[in-house]
């Protein structure tokens, strides 16, 4: 059966505010789906979207697929637990920078660490939207918030930075207007096995507006994004005549036919390369000192947890003399008989 | 010189000594040699949570207390009739413990200087300070014997030291006629790879038995015979292994799959690692990153159509309190297994205690009742957690079951069960939409038990939302005040209900009178053998132990009715008393509590009553 993007909106009014960037992750994902249920033979009662709390965790009563709106921060866990029960289910998890980066930092760091087989799609805006306005794990040294009055004084986590730290096998970056960049993701983190991360820079009409505008302003975005393409060279810019190379143990920022630089010297992306440590600096790179990473960022091939704990069950199931309760409850050698 | 065997009903032994001599295992071989040789027994482990505690003192003691005997027994005994002490630190924290004729083992080469400084004896005979002279004392160099009797082997000295601790059961083994055979096996298979280490500690157990039977101090034995048991297939079994086994049964009866989200904690431990031992039986567990994620990832696996579970100690159900809360709003199936330990906070985590009942019914926010139940012996809870999963699974809902470090580290024989006595478990899963509906209503309800239905993912036609938010019936998100109302009135029912499923409350002895004796959880063995002694003795009291604590079995008040006094027994400062005064205020209820993290003793119980009768 071939779906539309409207099979998978569910009846409800969708409340968040007026031109809040969780309408456009709404809108990619909801167009992913149809390519995603195609390539992978998913019918829509394998859809389980999961969430914690905030803004981006309504997500789930948006979709006409199974869902679990959780607790706060938990979504990771309560989706490990889903897909371990039922590894055919495909998991995904929708969670803000303080439902999965604060509250919930050690379940998202535990289920990268695992791989296990879901998709994570984590809205950054920088703040706490649903609660009115207080700063996050996410928010830039010196945001003032109304728990912030005179700045923040913390460093603020980045999201690709722990993923790699975690051992993270796919990390992807996207902006929540580049709708056609953001679907293409969605579909590779579906067809991804292990955890995928997905984090949207995405954009709080009401608390933080304008938080990534710096970066995504019509006028101003190709010249501070680049959008990484594996096994392409990393070209970025309105006429794309700059690139990125290696100075040293550091990227820079150059512009061909400066300084002799041409299109050979310019690095090219590999998102399958195991070691992390390019793809570490490529999402740490910020403007205006490099442009932002957007795009796969990592991709990389390895086990998933679920499916080692299904053939570990298996393997022990066919050596064992044990297929029953009766059975187990007589074995061991350590009972005896009362005539 | 013959000894003289002489008959005993039944004997209390406790094994002591520091935390790396062993003497949890010494205890346990005794414990199974008795078992295997037909007693009935209950063993109590007694230790510290130090794994290694400073060698020689006081806080390192560890003990194990077994009771055998030729007739049922209920406890592990209040006192000892010999105490095994291989340390002067062991001997100091156990003469307490001690009958007035106990027979004493002491390793009387470590009562050196520098072990009694140790242990902190102020002279150098620890016999006259503690006053107990009139023991019949057996004190062997058991060290020095030990390390004769490997001379000839090739083991380390210091390794083959370790193996004292047969020399000493060796010795029991001859004071009450037992075999040495099962001990024996036991070795055999434990360094089945390594010979010279099964040589070592067969030798050793050996020379203990042989020494006892050429010493004078030991001028008789003793035997235990054999008690009166139903026939069948019998095995030893501790109540966090029966709690595993439980759970397994009933997800073999149910056809749901056993998925275990845990983090360990003591004294829970045991079942998350015997879970994870049976993935033969299908049996998932993941140990989780922490509490929280335990009872998370069970949720998950419970959506996804898991018989789920997660298992901790009193700490870990406080951090388990939200997410608890969200099971019941998303009305799912969910065993929450608490063996609980002496508290607050981190407390005495080795020690037994019935704190956490006022958390396990009360500790969440918003109303949000729990069914609770508690098992009240090693092999109980087996049953108790598969009808924990049975009414989990056909309720839509978590139960709590509370058990106790008590019961969880102690073992008593157990008639193995054949599962096809066992019945039934049909929960509600649906598996097509329902005509009337233009789509899945979540929270619709069985109008008998008012369980929701179980849809699970994966199923076509069926998708739906749950979550932590209120909702109505059709699932969508509601803050209507009166559909608020109605939810929280039908959560509260579905699990009042419950009490239309389980069996009636049971008294035991006096069916009216003027003392009814009530308690619940692992204190059991001690009450009935202090209300078997007082009934034996003239009393006219009956005892009400309670398995089903929410809800309450419907006949409760009329239990109540019948009796005059009401005294609630529990090892807190009351916590079932008051819920008791909650649930049926018409009557009155005197209390006994302790919260030392001990279990009660049989002569504290009949001390109390008699202060009641005038």
């Amino acid at each position: 059966m071939k779906f539309t993007p409207q099979d998978f909106k569910s009846d409800q009014e969708v409340k968040w505010c007026p031109g809040c960037g969780d309408h456009a992750i709404l809108a990619s994902i909801q167009r992913a789906l149809p390519e995603i249920s195609e390539t992978l033979g998913y019918s829509r009662e394998r859809y389980v979207f999961v969430s914690g709390i905030g803004c981006s965790s309504r997500f789930p009563y948006y979709m006409k697929t199974y869902g679990f709106h959780g607790i706060h921060g938990r979504a990771a866990a309560i989706a490990t637990g889903i897909k371990v029960a039922n590894p055919t289910l495909s998991v995904w998890e929708m969670t803000g920078d303080g439902d999965s980066l604060a509250i919930g930092g050690n379940h998202l760091i535990h289920a990268i660490r695992r791989n296990i087989d879901i998709n994570i799609v984590l809205f950054n805006n920088r703040i706490y939207g649903l609660t009115k306005g207080q700063y996050s794990p996410t928010s830039k040294w010196g945001t003032i918030t109304k728990t912030s009055p005179y700045g923040t004084v913390e460093h603020p986590f980045n999201p690709g930075a722990l993923a790699m730290g975690a051992r993270g096998t796919f990390f992807a970056r996207t902006l929540d207007m580049e709708l056609q960049l953001t679907r293409d993701i969605m579909v590779e983190a579906a067809k991804h096995d292990g955890t995928a991360l997905v984090e949207v820079l995405q954009n709080c009409v009401i608390f933080n507006d304008k938080t990534h505008s710096i970066i995504s302003d019509r006028e101003v975005g190709a010249e501070r994004t680049i959008v990484l393409r594996h096994g392409e060279p990393m070209i970025f810019g309105k006429d794309m005549n700059k690139g990125l190379v290696l100075d040293g143990m550091r990227l820079k920022a150059v512009t061909l036919g400066q300084d002799g630089i041409t299109k050979d010297d310019i690095l090219i992306h590999n998102a399958e390369e195991q070691n992390h440590g390019l793809h570490m600096m490529l999402c740490e790179m910020e403007w205006p000192e490099l442009p932002v990473a957007l795009g796969i960022i990592r991709r990389v091939a390895d086990r998933t947890y679920d499916d080692m704990v299904r053939d570990q069950l298996t393997e022990v199931a066919n050596k064992s003399e044990i297929h029953c309760m009766n059975d187990m409850l007589r074995s061991g050698g350590d009972t005896w008989v009362v005539e | 010189m013959p000894h003289k065997v002489i008959d005993v009903q039944d004997v209390v032994i406790r094994f002591s000594g520091d935390s790396g001599d062993g003497m949890q295992l010494t205890g346990s071989l005794f414990a199974d040699t008795a078992a295997f040789f037909g007693n009935d027994i209950t063993t109590f482990p007694d230790f510290p949570s130090e794994i290694r505690a400073p060698q020689g003192t006081l806080s390192g003691v560890s003990g194990f207390q077994v009771h055998i005997g030729s007739s049922a027994i209920y406890t592990p005994g209040d006192y000892c009739d010999v105490l095994v002490a291989m340390n002067p630190a062991a001997l100091k924290a156990n003469v307490r413990w001690l009958k007035p004729n106990a027979t004493i083992i002491v390793d009387i080469d470590t009562f050196d200087q520098k072990g009694l400084e140790k242990a902190g004896f102020q002279t150098n005979d620890a016999i006259a300070e503690l006053n107990i002279k009139q023991h019949n004392i057996i004190a062997p160099p058991i060290t020095t014997l030990t390390k004769e009797s490997c001379i000839t082997c090739s083991v380390d000295p210091k390794i083959a030291i370790r193996c004292k601790n047969m020399f000493a059961l060796g010795i029991c083994y001859f004071l009450y006629n037992m075999p040495l055979k099962h001990t024996e096996d036991y070795i055999r298979k434990k360094f089945s790879k390594n010979q010279a280490l099964i040589d070592i500690n067969l030798k050793i157990l050996k020379d203990g038995h042989n020494y006892a039977g050429n010493i004078q101090a030991i001028a008789d034995t003793y035997i235990v015979k054999p008690s009166k048991q139903e026939p069948g297939l019998y095995r030893n079994i501790n109540g966090n292994r029966a709690i595993a086994w439980g759970l397994m049964a009933a997800s073999e009866k149910s056809g749901r799959p056993l998925f275990c989200g845990s983090y360990p904690i003591t004294p829970a431990t045991a079942i998350l690692e015997e879970l994870a031992i049976h993935k033969d039986l299908g049996v998932k567990t993941l140990q989780c990153e922490d509490e929280i994620a335990g009872i998370c990832t069970a949720i998950g696996a419970s959506y996804a159509g898991s018989l789920a579970v997660t298992t901790t100690s009193g700490p870990g159900l406080s951090l388990k309190s939200e997410a608890l809360g969200l099971a019941v709003m998303a009305e799912l199936p969910l065993v929450v297994v608490d063996v609980q330990r002496a508290g607050p906070s981190t407390g005495i985590p080795t020690k037994t205690e019935q704190t956490d009942l006022n958390q396990a019914l009360y500790g969440r926010n918003g109303e949000c009742p729990v069914a609770v139940m508690a098992p009240h012996s090693p092999s109980h809870c087996f049953v108790t957690a598969f009808f924990a999963a049975k009414y989990a699974l056909e309720h839509q809902m978590p139960v709590i079951i509370l058990s106790e470090g008590f019961l969880g580290n102690g073992s008593e024989p157990w008639k193995i069960p054949d599962m096809n006595d066992y019945p039934a478990i049909n929960p509600p899963i649906v598996t097509e939409l329902d005509p009337d509906e233009p789509y899945f209503y979540p929270f619709k309800r069985d109008p008998q038990t008012l369980a929701t239905r179980w849809a699970l993912p994966g199923t076509p036609n069926l998708e739906h939302r749950v979550g932590g938010l209120e909702k109505n019936h059709k699932g969508a998100v509601s803050s209507d005040p009166l559909v608020h109302q109605q939810m929280v009135n039908e959560r509260a029912e579905k699990v009042a209900r419950l009490a239309r499923y389980i069996p009636p409350q049971q008294v035991i002895g006096e069916q009216q009178g003027d003392i009814l004796m009530v308690s619940w959880g692992g204190t059991y063995g001690h009450m009935l053998s202090a209300e078997s002694q007082l009934r034996s003795e003239g009393f006219k009291v009956g005892l009400a132990h309670f398995d089903y604590i929410n809800p309450l079995p419907l006949n409760t008040e009329e239990v109540f009715k019948c009796f005059k006094t009401i005294i609630v027994f529990e090892l807190n400062s009351g916590h079932f008393a008051n819920y008791l005064r909650a649930q049926y205020p018409q009557f009155s209820y005197l209390q006994y509590n302790k919260i030392q993290g001990q279990p009660f003793i049989v002569a504290e119980i009949t001390e109390a009553i008699k202060k009641l009768v005038p």
